[in-house]
């Protein structure tokens, strides 16, 4: 157990993985942090990107043996580039930073542009530095020290209000859970990230290494958009365009799901935690449904999965909101939640410095009920993250 | 209470079973031999109105453990006690009608005796 971190939340909540759903008839109120409904609102941001601009980011913190590696080769960096850099949806207006540098790489324009707006009291940087596709497993691993080291130094430590999420080398999970252990002690890193598209499922028994490291350091894992690894984004093959993979990502994140409840990670690793961040929620209740339905009928397939998948689901995972679907009825969002029968499973996310909506106020489209909307804005994530 | 003499011993041996309709209704009742045990349950299945004892027979199944760095250690506890309804495969235990992927849903039993070579199955009118 870190003794440096925050103090979990404690009360039914620590138990496995905050999960309280309607069903299971614990009001959101029995926990710690969602007393105070009615005064202004407070704003966690689950999904803020701090972005590698380029390797020179990188350079001082890797070996002298990599250097003069990455000196003497073409290697710039992993070949995943989940987002087109030049599309509008990469990038809102005024996020690139002078000198040619990445949109999301500057710590002074998320302060400005993403923490400023909201007020907002916590933000939860996702890295999408994917050293998951540098099949060279050695400099994977030392990349992703690397970038760590990056983000400790260059956003948790001059940011006081950013949390961090660890980039870990998932390809060799041994090695990813010696970075959890390396870095896990460390109260900013709240979170282990994954890329939604993996080489294997993350059901796979492969990864328990991993998923060990990231329950003794009391970390979320989160799994996010983006990734490449050799397979296509789609399971009937390779898309044309980015809308294709853009807006099909929704059925990675729902192949991930299905894998992790069918080969029961949640039942090897009962106080595990996941996010899924930038997939969007709106198909959620349909998988549930589905899974439950299939459950009972092939239980016989998946005896260790001991309960109806939807509960899982609603324990363990949480998801970020961002990109929202936009029904052409808003209010259509409000039924979805309420076919989760769960107020505690979204967690407010602006996805900055991506492009969804150009107006505060737009940020979340329909008036949310309490204690619904407080738990989206900043509860949920406080309980879940235990911040 | 009714009586309904259903069959001599030896025209369901264990492992089998005899549909009776029509019983309270055109579905009837399956009568079983679990073992040398006799029970008896409504031919309709709480889930969707299926002919539930027309499906196939199975055990409890169960894993020791979720797959991971050892077996997972499957069994099949009692195999021959639990019913598979045909139309969906929701298990049902045989002796207590009880579902075992819901634990809200049952489906009715009557209780049966065997007096002298026959089997007799009770219900209240």
């Amino acid at each position: 157990m870190p003794t440096s971190q925050p103090a979990p939340s404690t009360g039914p909540a620590a138990v496995s993985g905050n999960g309280q759903s309607p069903r299971q008839q614990v009001s959101v109120l029995d926990r710690p942090g969602t007393q105070h409904p009615s005064s202004p609102q407070r704003v966690i941001d689950c999904d803020i990107h701090n972005e590698v601009s380029s390797k020179e980011d990188l350079m001082p913190y890797l070996a002298d043996y990599w250097r003069d590696y990455i000196n003497n080769s073409a290697f710039t960096g992993p070949s995943a580039d989940d987002y087109p850099r030049g599309a509008p949806t990469s990038a809102r207006p005024g996020s690139v930073p002078p000198g040619g540098r990445a949109a999301g790489s500057s710590l002074q324009f998320v302060q400005e542009q993403a923490l400023a707006p909201f007020d907002t009291e916590i933000g939860v940087l996702n890295c999408a530095y994917r050293v998951q596709s540098v099949k060279q497993e050695d400099l994977a691993v030392d990349l992703a020290t690397a970038a760590n080291r990056w983000q400790i130094d260059e956003w948790l430590t001059p940011e006081p209000r950013l949390r961090g999420s660890l980039v870990v080398p998932s390809q060799v999970p041994a090695r990813a859970a010696e970075e959890i252990q390396r870095f896990g002690e460390h109260p900013q890193f709240v979170q282990v990230i994954l890329p939604v598209r993996s080489y294997i499922p993350y059901g796979s028994r492969f990864y328990d290494p991993l998923y060990a490291a990231a329950v003794e350091r009391d970390l979320v894992v989160g799994i996010h958009f983006g990734g490449a690894p050799g397979h296509p984004p789609t399971p009937v093959g390779w898309p044309s365009t980015y809308l294709e993979e853009h807006a099909g990502m929704a059925q990675v994140f729902q192949s991930q799901v299905i894998s992790i409840i069918a080969e029961g990670v949640f039942d090897r690793f009962p106080d595990l935690r996941m996010a899924l961040i930038e997939g969007g929620f709106i198909w959620m209740p349909s998988l549930m449904w589905r899974l439950d339905k299939e459950w009972k009928g092939l239980r016989s397939n998946t005896p260790w999965v001991r309960r109806p998948p939807s509960d899982y689901i609603r324990e363990h995972i949480r998801l970020t909101v961002q990109p929202v679907g936009a029904p052409p009825d808003p209010r259509y969002i409000l039924q979805t939640i309420e076919q989760m029968e769960s107020d505690s499973m979204l967690m407010f996310a602006t996805d900055y410095p991506h492009w969804h909506y150009d107006d505060q106020d737009e940020a979340w489209p329909v008036a949310l009920p309490e204690p619904l909307n407080g738990n989206i804005w900043s509860e949920n994530a406080r309980a879940f993250y235990r911040l | 209470m009714t009586h309904v003499v259903i069959a001599k011993v030896w025209e369901i041996p264990p492992g089998e079973r005899k549909i009776v309709v029509p019983f309270r209704g055109r579905a009837g009742i399956g009568v079983f031999n679990v073992n040398g045990d006799f029970f008896a349950l409504r031919n309709i299945c709480p889930h969707k109105r299926g002919p539930l004892c027309t499906g196939e027979l199975t055990g409890r199944i169960e894993a020791a453990a979720p797959p991971s760095g050892h077996a997972a250690e499957m069994t099949v506890d009692g195999d021959g006690e639990v019913l598979r309804c045909p139309w969906h495969q929701w298990p049902f235990e045989i002796a207590t009608g009880r579902c075992l992927v819901d634990p809200k849903v049952r489906v009715k039993t009557y209780p049966v005796r065997v007096v002298g070579n026959d089997i007799v199955v009770d219900y209240d009118e």
